[in-house]
């Protein structure tokens, strides 16, 4: 395993269950995230991109063990989070941040925002006492917030500002990984840039690594290094960003690429419209999930599970249409 | 006392304060204004004369016309719509885009007569609408009773969230056939249900009778819409406010109902006022495009002339902060800055704080719209005749040879 990963996920798994037997026994699972597989370089973008749903935001979550694992491997610098025992795992907390969807309900009411980015430091002891107002100032000035602000309240301000509490917050605890579950998709246009250039920035100046959850293509095509689609709980496609979206080669991939939007209103499209909807997670269709929505839907699609394999270095997708070049080869 | 008499108002802005009193006394004259304008609106026997008017160009479905919509909150009156003018053609798809707090919603709102009341007031400006019986009403003086028979049934409204606007206790049959019986009067059951059924066929949905028969729980994101679009045409209609239609569904759905809008427009004999803060769904969509900021229209124009050649500088950054697919920049540009609080606006343009190619002549009021084409107009004192246009020059490349002239409003 080379160095430069930050983090490795194999095979990671999360069951829920759902109706348990007479002994309490669960009997069937909702299995939000079944099987994914990935790693991040350090100081780079991962996007994890589908449609609500999928199980990206329980990804997220599982890395950081918000939830339990309940299969698989997560390597944070070569350490399984999954087997840590709780204590060390609250000393590895400082190094793997999140930062929340709704920045209105992810903040303390009650709390001035300098406490509120200063709770977790003062916890770590990440800086001697004696400076920690400074730190904090220098935090907030990193992240575009006014000094003079410190004693203020959450409800005194935006929601593009409460966004950047909530990203000086995280970056107080210099963190190496930063899961962001959509930090932009509850802001509007314009303010929705400023956070996004505000996160490279802050790449470019502390080499934060960030894995970047979200459902819009387009902002995920411009922050991410690498991508990665999901669809009901399984990874479908991986590949560096010019691979996905220059060179998409599943069918959902594809699909989800041609329902963008495109702000021409001369821009001709050949758009794949997806027939219903996405299968419930409790009840997927057999072989490969993506069937009964797929265009290219074969016999083997309803038998047998596709394999998650590299098509072009450092490309993978789960598709029986790309199987048959090298299964004939062989 | 002292403890009191300081209250902090944060929605005035930074460091200004209201004492309590000054609060009691702002809601004392509130209170007084809203009474008045609720019984106006209350009055049952009204003689139609009194609301009826002329369309200013009868291909229109509704004329919007100087509207100002205020919200008497007890910090302050905020000009939610502060002056708003556009039409609606017939057969036309009209897409209003903004950010949020711009007054998109509160201007749909105005026509339903939705706006919640007694603070939100129509204050001032007309909203001519074109009725099926070949009348013209004003919808800003029409009293309540009257615009029962209008909303709903003539205009209807498409809501972003579906989850919500269905009522979760009643099956999607009885709240599909409550339309059609409130409406039509002398429908009979079995007539209103073949309606439905019909609706929800032409609204793409397959298993209709299932759906009929199921609670709004039952249904996903998208189905669920796909319902709230049948009930809003199951009166066939000449008006359809879709009210961010997708904004909560995902992009493979949201491309499904795009998709159906697109084709029911051509089934049905109707308009649709589009409004969405989704720059690339309005280009999709939209034939006249209205780009409104705080309370007012900063640009509107056919749908080419506002992608293609943006004039106001708010438009032309809100098109460059959006990152698209398969256009890669280094960085996205960014409107620096936030929205001026709708209480206390500045007397100048709104957008002047936020704008970078601010010169001195923005200190005055508020421009006016300029008119660059037949429709194409912008809010901005760039374009002023008596000024210099270098910087227009260096602003937008390549379309600079512009020919300005002033509106005469």
């Amino acid at each position: 395993m080379s160095d430069d990963n930050i983090l490795v996920v194999e095979d990671l798994k999360k069951w829920y269950p759902i109706n348990k037997n007479l002994f309490g026994k669960p009997q069937n699972y909702v299995k939000a995230v079944d099987g994914v597989s990935f790693s991040i370089k350090r100081g780079t973008t991962m996007g994890l991109v589908g449609e609500s749903g999928c199980g990206k935001t329980t990804v997220g979550r599982t890395i950081l063990r918000l939830h339990e694992v309940t299969g698989g491997k997560v390597l944070f610098n070569g350490q399984d989070l999954s087997e840590i025992s709780p204590g060390k795992l609250r000393k590895m907390r400082p190094q793997l941040q999140m930062i929340f969807q709704d920045p209105y309900s992810s903040l303390s009411p009650r709390m001035p925002i300098g406490e509120i980015i200063g709770e977790a430091v003062k916890v770590h002891k990440i800086v001697p006492k004696s400076e920690y107002r400074e730190y904090i100032l220098k935090v907030m000035q990193d992240c575009g917030l006014q000094p003079q602000w410190y004693s203020r309240y959450p409800h005194e301000f935006s929601g593009g500002q409460r966004q950047r509490i909530c990203i000086a917050r995280s970056v107080a605890l210099k963190p190496q990984l930063i899961i962001c579950d959509e930090p932009v998709s509850a802001l509007d246009v314009s303010i929705q840039a400023q956070i996004i250039n505000l996160m490279k920035d802050l790449q470019t100046q502390f080499g934060y690594t960030y894995l970047f959850i979200s459902h819009d293509l387009s902002v995920v095509e411009h922050i991410s290094d690498e991508v990665g689609v999901m669809y009901l709980g399984n990874m479908v496609e991986y590949g560096s960003k010019t691979a996905i979206f220059k060179n998409p080669l599943h069918p959902y991939t594809k699909a989800l690429m041609s329902a963008v939007p495109m702000p021409d209103p001369d821009y001709k499209m050949n758009r794949i419209i997806l027939k219903g909807d996405i299968p419930s997670p409790a009840n997927p269709p057999s072989g490969c999930k993506f069937r009964t929505r797929c265009e290219h839907c074969m016999e083997i699609c309803a038998n047998k599970v596709p394999e998650f394999r590299e098509i072009e270095p450092g490309h993978k997708v789960a598709c029986h249409l790309y199987n048959d070049k090298e299964s004939e080869a062989k | 006392m002292a403890l009191f008499k300081k209250k902090k108002v944060q929605s005035i802005g930074d460091n200004q304060y209201l004492t309590l009193r000054e609060e009691r006394k702002i809601a004392k004259e509130n209170a007084k204004i809203t009474r008045a304008f609720e019984k106006k609106k209350n009055r049952t026997k009204v003689p139609e004369s009194e609301y009826l008017t002329e369309m200013h160009d009868p291909k229109n479905v509704v004329e919007f016309d100087n509207l100002h919509t205020y919200f008497y909150t007890e910090v302050g009156v905020s000009k939610a719509v502060n002056g708003v003018s556009f039409d609606i053609p017939e057969g036309a798809i009209v897409g209003v885009v903004g950010e949020s707090g711009c007054g998109k919603s509160v201007t749909s709102l105005s026509l339903m007569q939705l706006v919640q009341a007694p603070q939100g007031q129509i204050v001032e400006g007309e909203i001519r609408y074109k009725a099926s019986n070949g009348k013209c009403y004003d919808i800003a003086k029409m009293p309540k009773n009257e615009m029962l028979h209008i909303r709903g049934k003539e205009i209807s409204m498409i809501f972003q969230e579906p989850m919500t606007s269905l009522n979760p206790v009643f099956t999607i049959g009885a709240q599909l056939d409550e339309v059609v019986l409130l409406h039509v009067p002398g429908t009979t059951k079995e007539q209103a249900k073949a309606r439905s059924l019909e609706m929800l066929k032409l609204v793409g949905i397959a298993m209709c009778e299932k759906v009929y028969d199921s609670y709004p729980h039952e249904l996903s994101g998208g189905m669920r819409q796909r319902v709230m679009i049948a009930m809003s045409l199951s009166c066939n209609p000449r008006l359809i406010i879709a009210d961010e239609p997708t904004t909560a569904l995902d992009v493979t759905i949201q491309a499904q109902i795009l998709d159906l809008l697109r084709d029911l427009r051509h089934k049905i004999d109707g308009s649709i006022m589009l409004i969405t803060h989704d720059l690339g769904v309005i280009a999709e969509m939209a034939d006249y495009v209205v780009v409104m900021y705080a309370g007012r229209i900063v640009e509107k124009g056919t749908v080419r002339e506002i992608f293609h050649d943006p004039k106001h500088p708010y438009t032309i950054g809100l098109m460059k902060s959006k990152p698209s697919v398969n256009k890669l920049v280094d960085r996205l540009y960014s409107i620096p800055g936030q929205v001026p609080n709708p209480i206390n606006m500045p007397k100048h343009c709104y957008y002047k704080n936020r704008c970078e190619m601010c010169r001195e002549c923005c200190e005055g009021d508020f421009p006016e719209l300029m008119q660059f084409s037949e429709t194409h107009f912008a809010a901005c004192h760039l374009y002023r005749e008596d000024k210099d246009l270098v910087i227009y020059d260096a602003m937008t490349t390549g379309a600079a040879t512009e020919k300005v002239e002033v509106a005469h409003e």
